[in-house]
């Protein structure tokens, strides 16, 4: 299977993906089959191998999880792809990841939950779970793709903020978007960042420079005796588990070189900013937003691709101009508490919340009854 | 040449967390011997453990050194040997570690066949955590956790590895030190998935509880209940291995040459890994 030329292309929401992860540098891939990812998979089973990467497919998620952190410091770029219930349990190896500051990219294709649910139907409820999901204090980047278009432009991005942030990144898919087939068009050529490598001075050190937020990375078999540890770590990577002051440093260091640069990672769209009545959404939430806020000039929309960190830039910004807000989210609530609190912060009360459950996207007719009654 | 003692250990990080007694030192030693005659070099190799007394052993080697979560070495393993095909990769785990949360990637690591050394230091309980029960505690023995008496059948985990499809399989106990050294060689040097399951002291989690609080004891224990296999008959090996009440089998069980799952793969894999 060749690489997808430059120009106009028509393929599926999880192929998009997979074509976006190969453009974007991808080396190495475990997965484990579960409906409504496993077209990533499949195609990555003939495509990577081709490109000379790694193609493995593991006995459970856990090990996914693992075997990429282990490939990453091994020096690829290395991505698993899952849904609801593979990512929970994958959730003990993204906290590991957070830890030792591991780039790797996960793609998490929303299905209905609880627990096995509905394998074929979107929701957004992993929403929370992304950003809470691992025991301790941590972040991730979490980014929510649209379209097909989307599902291949936002995985790059993935990719380029692991490296950059040295974080893991989430591309939080859903069953609509994975399955959705569209138009796509695939770019000439695309930015790619890589990790900054530690410098070979012989000091050995796994986590270097304290200072800066991000350390340079030290990859194996470059002579840099690297210490690479889950348990609370110094700079030097010496372990600390009852240090008081070395725990402190680490998790504010580990949350803080995600918040602090939250404007570098903010990705969003806006159509009608100066309108009076808002929707916020994101994902296939969107969908039928964005269709009414392009008819309708006094509908604003702010689609965030980012989801973590949250925009918040954008979302005060909104709430400072708009009377009225209203959230769509495919979940019983997540996202749009988030929004209450910024929201309130500055005084905006108006925020409402429209909550689609069953596992399809809301549809205009679902969404424009609550605007009609909206202030505006 | 050789690497001196004091350049193979990060002696920087000494004293060490292990016990009085602990079998951990015995094993480090003869690891120490294998590799310096393996002619492998530190700086291309990776030591890996998951979480537990033994899989602290990595910390103390000067290479490369990756401390993963709870089970999960193998898999890391598995990532970081096919990705980069150049590392050498040592994996080492306790029987909590890789007998019991990391058993599923116990037997898929043998069965997938990847390039890995992995010594499991196997000293019947969870020793971090204080002394409970493990998959391996003999049948009758106490733990913090089994205070009757373990009521459950342990693993034997050499068979396991043979029979899920490792390359290389060798069990010894920390009184057989040269046995042990030579084994170690060879799994460093076997292609494809080498599993030596060391059976080690724990005085403190162990043996205390067990009438053997005296690291000596537990080393006269081990040693009068291993046989070598070579002297055990066919019949009576299933019986002998199943509960661990009376005597274990020690020596090597598997040597063979299956190609490794990256042989198999070929030249596209890893072709440009760094």
């Amino acid at each position: 299977m060749p690489d997808p030329k430059p120009g106009i292309e028509f393929m599926q929401g999880n192929d998009a993906c997979t074509e976006g992860a190969l453009a974007a540098g991808l080396r190495f891939f475990a997965g484990y089959p579960i409906t409504p990812s496993t077209e990533i998979t499949e195609r990555l089973a003939h495509r990577l191998p081709e490109k000379g990467g790694v193609f493995l497919q593991m006995e459970d998620e856990l090990a996914c999880i693992s075997a990429i952190v282990g490939a990453s410091w091994g020096g690829a770029k290395a991505m698993t792809t899952t849904s609801g219930p593979g990512f929970s349990l994958m959730q003990e190896g993204i906290g590991y990841a957070a830890m030792t500051e591991t780039p790797i990219v996960i793609v998490d294709v929303m299905r209905g939950g609880p627990s096995t649910g509905q394998p074929t139907m979107a929701t957004q409820a992993d929403v929370m779970q992304v950003k809470w999901g691992s025991h301790g204090d941590y972040q991730v980047i979490a980014l929510a793709p649209f379209s097909v278009q989307e599902s291949y432009d936002l995985t790059v991005e993935a990719f380029n903020l692991s490296e950059k942030y040295r974080v893991p990144a989430i591309l939080l898919s859903d069953a609509e978007i994975a399955h959705m087939r569209g138009r796509i068009m695939i770019p000439e050529r695309i930015d790619l960042v890589e990790r900054k490598e530690l410098c070979s001075d012989g000091s050995g050190r796994a986590y270097d420079i304290p200072d800066a937020l991000v350390p340079p990375f030290a990859t194996f078999g470059h002579g840099h005796r690297s210490f690479v540890t889950g348990m609370t770590h110094s700079p030097e990577g010496n372990i600390a588990p009852e240090d008081e002051k070395t725990q402190e440093e680490l998790v504010i260091r580990l949350n803080e070189k995600i918040l602090k640069n939250q404007k570098d990672i903010s990705r969003f769209e806006i159509i009608n900013p100066d309108a009076k009545k808002f929707v916020i959404t994101y994902g296939s939430s969107a969908l039928a937003a964005k269709e009414i806020a392009i008819e309708d000039r006094s509908i604003g929309l702010l689609r965030l691709k980012t989801i973590w960190p949250l925009p918040e830039e954008q979302i005060l910004d909104v709430a400072q101009r708009a009377r009225s807000i209203l959230v769509v989210e495919m979940n019983m609530g997540q996202l749009v508490r988030e929004i209450q609190r910024l929201a309130c912060s500055i005084g905006c009360r108006s925020v409402r919340f429209m909550s689609k459950l069953g596992g399809d996207a809301p549809r205009k007719g679902d969404i424009l009854p609550t605007l009609a009654r909206m202030e505006g | 040449m050789a690497i001196r003692f004091e350049d193979f250990f990060r002696v920087d990080r000494l004293p060490h967390v292990f016990c009085p007694g602990c079998g951990i030192g015995v094993v480090m030693n003869c690891f120490f011997r294998a590799f310096n005659e393996s002619g492998m070099n530190l700086k291309d190799t990776v030591f890996t453990g998951g979480i537990g007394c033994s899989a602290r052993l990595p910390m103390y080697i000067n290479g490369d050194m990756l401390h993963t979560t709870h089970g999960r070495a193998i898999p890391f393993a598995t990532g970081l040997k096919m990705a980069n095909p150049k590392l050498n990769v040592v994996v080492f785990a306790g029987d909590g570690d890789i007998g019991a949360i990391g058993g599923n990637h116990l037997i898929n690591g043998c069965r997938r066949n990847v390039d890995l050394t992995v010594i499991c230091i196997n000293n019947n309980t969870y020793g971090m955590t204080g002394g409970q029960m493990s998959t391996t505690t003999p049948h009758g023995y106490l733990s913090s956790t089994s205070p009757e008496g373990n009521p459950e059948y342990p693993f034997d985990l050499s068979k396991l590895a043979a029979a899920a499809g490792a390359n290389y399989v060798a069990r010894w106990t920390v009184r057989h030190v040269h046995e042990l050294v030579r084994s170690m060689e060879k799994a460093l040097q076997k292609k494809g998935f080498a599993f030596i399951e060391v059976v080690a002291t724990c005085p403190t989690g162990f043996g205390r509880r067990n009438k053997m609080g005296d690291p000596t004891q537990q080393l006269e224990w081990l040693k009068s209940i291993s046989v070598r296999k070579e002297r055990i008959k066919d019949e009576e090996m299933d019986q002998m291995d199943l509960n661990m009440q009376g005597l274990i089998s020690v020596g090597e069980f598997v040597d063979r040459d299956r190609p490794s799952l990256h042989e198999i793969l070929g030249r596209k894999v890893g072709r440009d890994a760094p």
